[in-house]
């Protein structure tokens, strides 16, 4: 009989959420009572909105259980792993029965994601027993010719994920066709787009798939050099990564004559970003590879003929190399079967926001937006209305619910004015301020801007003057169409994609939300609340009972008064942090 | 990382007054390579926890680079500092999921319970607070992270209970 394995999900998120006590709590029982399991680690399933998650197999099979902090881990070995008997209550997916979650797991189909929670990412063996490392044995071992490897590629569709949604194989095919004895590839993992997190579970979770990737394409464009520039905000996808090449370099997947390969030559090495988001840009991330400042140049030439250190130089996204393994394993057409006729295969979503399932989710291209939402994410939290959704982080739009029906796809999400984008996904609902929204996305291109083109310099600064008076009650008319004369001109003067989208958050939100902007600006009030230059914060005297938990939780104690007595708001010290209204169960707070 | 970009200048100290030493080894790894520049940064930060003036008179001298160039990298990236920071750094994620769901609120109670600025550091040299934007746990938001651990889920009076619990344990 095989052991029983338990499994603990130790990702920042798992971690963040307390997965580290889960596991030294689980470590200890075991040696404490000297039971007889199997104790391991992996990374984020994608379920990180019941986290600490752990996962217990046995012979009947495998049940995944979510909100494991060090009480519940000790009830699940005990009567779990001791007992036989599951605890049903805890249990958030299996096969053997229904619970209420399968569903999120069931919608999707893994590609990228094939190994993510499935594997100890700082062992290279258990990626190899997924058939990690096959497909570049098999291009080895059947001498695959470059024009091979990239015309399956080519063939199976697969378009760029970091937002641009170029063709990799046509891209592969421009940098194959540089003649020079130098080429580098480069992995993009600098994943700026606040809210997406898909590039970080990735790395943490299955490091050896994208190093796989890169080495294919290396071995497809010849190239001798590969650099995966990661942010420094992820110091635990670095350090994976870090174990991931060192054991992939003693095994001989990277260095001289790879696989016996000779010619073959090829290492990888990691570069820490800095801090600046135009770096997720490709030409500013190869002037930062350089040590320069990051800042984006003209194109042509593309990198692939003139790129870091002035040679032809590969350069995809995290997603994009993980999917090549499996591309090349299980063939293009495989790949091409899911998705539609312009975007093939898989993408992976980072939902956030104010959804009941948050989490990373993988689903075949061209899946409704509903679907995603309702379906797999189980719709909003708190039973509240739908609102929207931002795709695309700032270079991208906001959704409104009557265009949720919206098939993701490059095209038709394009065609809302928002983005594909890396894939964030943040959900909105009814207490979300679309104008507060858009004033937050341009505060952070205004700030991320580079500095080099005049108009997305300038040109976002009073878009965001505009924005924040709108927001402070000061709008005037025309100020709407100021903002969109100014979207223009920042559209079409500005050099890199930085400036050319950044007006998006803006232009959607006034395409689908007008009614809003024109009550901030008209009327001087924010339908839902949110800008708090519009509201103030008092006790309703004759709902007050004087319970004292507004006081209690006011973090800068701005509310006074006794015990059964009503209370009083001060608001020369009220931060308008909205805990008072959140936290009273008389709804005795009135805003106004 | 979206630190509000004070351009602070960099401290101008006494000479020799900023120990030199530990730079050297870092100095060694990376002599010689092209595009260190940024890696020789970071590496400094890590060992000062800023930049001090003389360090970057420092790599100047070894690397060859201008001193306007090093300042121009320096002060083009979020990450390097100019000016030292409080023992813990306290980074309140600012990224959309955040922003929609409060994260005002976190850095409005910081601020007042810790009496500083967005970018400032307590007068006992205990904290800094910052913003950031995403640590890529947004499925937890809204988050922070203090001194490289992150907290989840949180609302303005978790932040200042999590904040005073630390400052309890560093005064003992
Ligand atoms: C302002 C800006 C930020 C970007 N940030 C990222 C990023 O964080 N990650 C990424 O993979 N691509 C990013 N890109 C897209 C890259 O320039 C480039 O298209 C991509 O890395 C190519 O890889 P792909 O073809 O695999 O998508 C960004 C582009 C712009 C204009
Ligand atoms: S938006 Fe705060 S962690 Fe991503």
């Amino acid at each position: 009989m095989e052991k029983t394995k338990v499994i603990v999900g130790l990702g920042s998120c798992g971690i963040a959420a307390g997965a580290g006590k889960t596991y030294e709590k689980i470590k200890a029982l075991r040696q404490a009572e000297d039971l007889d399991f199997e104790l391991k680690k992996t990374s984020c399933i994608g379920m990180c909105y019941c986290e600490p998650l752990v996962e217990i197999i046995d012979e009947t099979g495998s049940y995944l259980y979510g909100e494991i902090d060090e009480a519940r881990a000790v009830e699940i070995i005990d009567r779990h792993v001791m007992h036989h008997i599951p605890v049903k209550e805890h249990v958030v997916r299996t096969d053997l029965f229904d619970t209420t979650d399968n569903d999120f797991i069931e919608n999707q189909i893994k590609i990228t994601l094939r190994n993510c929670g499935y594997i100890d990412p700082e062992n290279i063996e258990e990626y190899e027993a997924r058939q990690g490392y096959r497909a570049i044995k098999k291009i080895t071992d059947q001498r695959i010719s470059r024009m091979d490897v990239i015309q399956a590629v080519i063939s199976s569709g697969l378009r760029g994920r970091g937002g641009g949604g170029f063709p990799t194989g046509l891209k592969w095919k421009f940098a194959s066709d540089s003649i020079t004895s130098e080429k580098y590839i480069i992995c993009n993992a600098d994943e700026g787009d606040p809210g997406a997190f898909m590039d970080r579970s990735t790395l943490e979770g299955d490091p050896h798939s994208v190093l796989e990737g890169m080495i294919i394409g290396a071995y497809a464009i010849r190239a001798t050099e590969g650099v995966i520039y990661c942010r420094a905000e992820y110091p635990l996808a670095i350090k994976r990564l870090t174990i991931a090449l060192d054991q992939a370099r003693q095994k001989g997947y990277l260095g001289k004559s790879i696989l016996g390969l000779q010619g073959f030559d090829f290492d990888i090495h990691i570069k820490e970003g800095a801090g600046a988001f135009v770096c997720g840009e490709e030409t500013a991330l190869i002037a930062s590879v350089e040590g320069e400042r990051g800042m984006p140049r003209k194109r042509p030439p593309y990198p692939a003929v003139s790129g870091l250190w002035k040679k032809p130089t590969n350069i995809n996204n995290v997603e994009t190399y993980a999917d090549i393994p499996w591309i090349i394993l299980n063939g293009a057409e495989a790949y091409a079967r899911y998705g539609t006729e312009k975007s093939k295969g898989t993408k992976v979503f980072a939902l956030a926001g104010k959804i009941r399932r948050s989490g990373l989710v993988e689903v075949p291209m061209g899946i409704s937006i509903n679907d995603i939402i309702f379906k797999l994410g189980g719709g909003i939290r708190d039973g509240k209305k739908f609102k929207a959704v931002q795709l695309g982080g700032p270079s991208g739009g906001c959704i409104p619910e009557y265009l949720s029906h919206t098939p993701i796809d490059y095209d038709s999400v394009t065609a809302t004015g928002a983005i594909m984008g890396s894939g964030g996904m943040v959900v909105m609902d009814e207490t979300t301020c679309m104008v507060d929204v858009a004033r937050f996305f341009l505060d952070f291109t205004r700030k991320e801007s580079c500095g080099k083109c005049t108009f997305c310099r300038i040109g976002t600064k009073r878009m965001l003057e505009i924005l924040t008076r709108i927001t402070e009650g000061k709008g005037e008319q025309g100020d709407i169409e100021q903002l969109e004369d100014l979207a223009y001109q920042i559209k079409e003067s500005s050099l890199c994609g930085l400036g050319q989208t950044a007006p998006n958050p803006v232009l959607t939100t006034i395409k689908y939300f007008r009614n809003e902007y024109e009550a901030h600006i008209r009327d001087k009030k924010c339908p839902v609340k949110v800008c708090k230059k519009l509201l103030t914060y008092e006790v309703i005297p004759e709902k007050c009972t004087g319970c004292m938990v507004c006081a209690k939780n006011c973090p800068v104690e701005a509310i006074t008064g006794e015990q059964k007595q009503v209370h009083f708001i001060h608001q020369e010290k009220c931060i308008k942090c909205d805990v008072c209204f959140s936290k009273c169960k008389f709804e005795a707070i009135r805003l106004s | 990382m979206r630190i509000s970009r004070i351009h602070s200048e960099p401290e101008i100290r006494e000479q020799g007054s900023v120990d030199l030493t530990p730079l050297e080894p870092l100095l060694v790894k990376y002599r010689g390579k092209k595009g260190s520049l940024i890696p020789l940064l970071q590496g400094a930060q890590d060992i000062y926890g800023y930049i001090p003036g003389e360090v970057f008179e420092k790599i100047s001298d070894v690397t060859g680079l201008n001193l306007s160039d090093l300042y121009g990298v320096a002060t083009f990236y979020a990450q390097f500092r100019l000016s030292p920071v409080g023992k813990n750094i306290i980074k309140v994620c600012h990224g959309t999921a955040c922003h929609v769901q409060n994260a005002n609120t976190i850095t409005d109670s910081l601020k007042e319970a810790l009496q500083v600025k967005d970018g400032e550091t307590t007068q006992d040299g205990l904290f800094t607070l910052e913003s950031v934007a995403c640590l890529g746990c947004c499925s937890l938001a809204p988050v922070m992270m203090v001194a490289g651990e992150v907290y989840g889920k949180l609302t303005g009076k978790e932040a200042v209970r999590i904040i005073r619990d630390i400052r309890i344990k560093e005064n003992n």
